[in-house]
């Protein structure tokens, strides 16, 4: 095996080092500044809003666009000084399936295979297997142009995986699915971790960074205002919701009133939101929301329904940084705007 | 679930087994392989869409009808309607090459629309590979075209009296598209749609294509006009195909060609290359 150029600054079992990473165009700061880690076989969800510079991050670490200054490195290569072999540790799925409308599913996967170099027996072999696994099969010959969004989503995480890489880097892979291909899509992502992949993994909704990584990076305007483990982030920005909806909603103030008796509804009380009928409290733990159940019961409040709810981008936003993601507007001006 | 399924589709951490050397760089053998792949790919887009063949297919048939019988009789009198057959083929080879260059580009631009680039750019594979492949294929639509034109040509009564300079000149052609090819490659990289490399090719192509000897002798044209065909390329490659085809003096007009070929090739082949691997 080649030298390992590894990143001093890295931890050693770092599989993707950022440090200080710059990328302007124009006066538009994509990155300003960016440092993070992934250690090898997790998953790193890096959060933020449209234009904080996710895009922007994934495209210096795939190589496709040149940071203006900083360092990273890929399972252990430069990405700067080392592209040719960092093209061969990295798989990645862009924001749009970049995948061949024209051809089928299975020449797609075959001529990725090809250009990895593997002998033709083993691409054709690998293709197929690939297409069973994301359950594509049955359209393998068809051309990619009538696959559904959903389809052409799984065809660019197998195409992704074709080379077996160590790192992937998947660029907001749920943005525009419908909740279940967006769950086909989650579970594929875990299946990949847990053989091993390191992923790196960009996102706008708290649902999918809970659901996938375990740790996070909220980025905003091209610099990192958060990072650590998702428990520790969530204790941080204040954890789930409960929304407890009472069977008869003329119970809805006994139910808060209840909650406030039993002191289980933290400083700002309960809220009731008379338009759903429901009642919210934020919860802390489990052992609370247990106990939230436990007291209602008791005072024999029959439930239709508890549900609790992540908080928002937003919200998560406002407790980390005391003001709002930057809006859509400021947003890092789309690909082909920013050729040069 | 099959047993190819069953193999753990992702690496342990580690990098990947490596091929080529160790410094990353890819071999002559890499670089054939991943042309041979690409270009593989660029046969499958015509098999899949067949109509994209109409323009090597269509143009040459419909220019030559349009041009012999329209014009052919004004320019050379009706009686003698061959004699502009003889005049117009060699010179409409010239031409194909031009529209057909102009087809790389908004073929390409379309790669970088839908993201398929992004992909070919993160993998490990020599970035000219992917520019070669595209040019190979044009080229092999150049020689449809060119087989087409020859065909209507012949049935309109063409005559060539040098047969192997017949093959000159459709080297010739194919020597001159390749220079051109890349300055249309370079459009597609760097423009916004292939809308617009289409609108560009047509504003680049139309005076140079009207304004040379490919359609109609320059005799009859004024000064001003002169002056710009004698210095387009197209007027020396249209003289040289029309000297090397039927007699005449070619060496002036052959130079001239590949001299342009090789100074377009020369500029604008490393500009592709560079904006193809900088593009963001």
């Amino acid at each position: 095996m080649t030298r390992i150029d590894k990143n001093p600054d890295a931890a050693p079992d770092a599989a993707v080092t950022v440090r200080g990473l710059v990328k302007h165009y124009g006066t538009t700061k994509a990155l300003d500044g960016v440092d993070l880690d992934v250690r090898e076989g997790t998953v790193l969800g890096v959060l933020g809003p449209n234009g904080a510079g996710k895009t922007t991050l994934v495209r210096c670490l795939s190589t496709l666009i040149v940071p203006d200054a900083g360092r990273a490195t890929v399972a252990g290569y430069d990405v700067l000084r080392q592209p040719r072999q960092t093209r061969r540790v990295i798989g990645l799925t862009g924001q749009y399936a970049s995948v061949d409308e024209k051809l089928s599913g299975f020449e797609n996967l075959y001529l990725i295979g090809r250009l990895l170099d593997l002998p033709r027996r083993e691409a054709r072999a690998r293709a197929d297997g690939l297409l069973e696994r994301f359950s594509l099969t049955e359209a393998a010959k068809r051309p990619v142009g009538t696959y559904s969004g959903g389809m052409r989503r799984r065809l660019d995480l197998a195409a992704s995986m074709i080379g077996r890489p160590a790192v992937l880097f998947l660029d907001e892979p749920t943005t525009g699915l419908d909740p279940r291909t967006r769950n086909e899509v989650w579970t594929e992502v875990r299946r990949m971790v847990a053989e091993g992949a390191t992923v790196l993994l960009t996102t706008q909704y708290m649902e999918e960074a809970e659901y996938l990584a375990s740790e996070l990076t909220v980025v905003d305007r091209g610099k990192v205002v958060a990072g650590g483990r998702i428990d520790e982030l969530k204790a941080r920005v204040g954890g789930r919701t409960l929304r407890i909806r009472p069977a008869d909603p003329l119970e809805l103030r006994p139910t808060a009133a209840a909650l406030d008796e039993f002191g289980l509804t933290g400083p700002g009380g309960a809220a009731v939101d008379a338009e759903t009928a429901s009642v919210m409290v934020p919860v802390l733990s489990d052992e609370q929301l247990t106990a939230v159940l436990g007291a209602l019961t008791a005072r024999g409040i029959t439930l239709s329904s508890v549900t609790t709810e992540l908080p928002s981008l937003d919200e998560v936003f406002l407790s980390l940084t005391g003001h709002k993601a930057s809006a859509a507007q400021d947003d890092v001006p789309a690909r082909e705007e920013v050729a040069v | 679930m099959s047993a190819a399924t069953a193999t753990p589709h992702t690496a342990a951490p580690g990098p990947a087994p490596l091929a080529g050397d160790d410094d990353g760089r890819i071999g002559l053998r890499g670089h054939l392989r991943h042309t041979g792949a690409l270009i593989r790919r660029n046969l499958l887009w015509i098999r899949q869409d067949p109509e994209s063949m109409f323009d090597a297919v269509l143009f040459p048939i419909v220019f030559c009808l349009l041009f012999v019988f329209v014009f052919g009789g004004a320019i050379t009198g009706a009686d003698n309607r061959q004699e502009y057959v003889n005049y117009l083929v060699p010179g409409l080879m010239a031409m194909m090459g031009m529209n057909i260059a102009q087809g790389v580009g908004t073929g390409f631009n379309q790669d970088f629309q839908t993201g398929v680039m992004d992909r070919f750019r993160s993998l490990p594979i020599g970035r000219a590979s992917v520019l070669i492949a595209k040019i190979v294929v044009e080229i092999g639509r150049m020689l449809v075209a060119t087989a087409i034109l020859l065909v209507v040509g012949f049935l309109l009564g063409l005559s060539v009296s040098d047969v192997p300079g017949l093959f000159a000149a459709i080297g010739l052609s194919m020597v001159f598209g390749f220079g051109v090819m890349w300055i249309f490659l370079t459009l597609g990289v760097v423009m916004k749609s292939a809308q617009a490399v289409q609108a560009m090719g047509f504003l680049v192509l139309m005076p140079l294509q009207f304004g040379s000897s490919i359609f109609a002798p320059t005799s009859t044209m004024p000064g001003w006009l002169q002056a710009f065909t004698d210095y387009n390329p197209l007027s020396s490659l249209a003289d040289a195909a029309r000297g090397l085809m039927n007699g005449g003096p070619v060496a002036h007009d052959i130079l001239i060609t590949v001299a342009w070929s090789v100074v377009l090739t020369a500029v604008m082949m490393p500009i592709a290359v560079r904006k193809f691997s900088t593009k963001a």
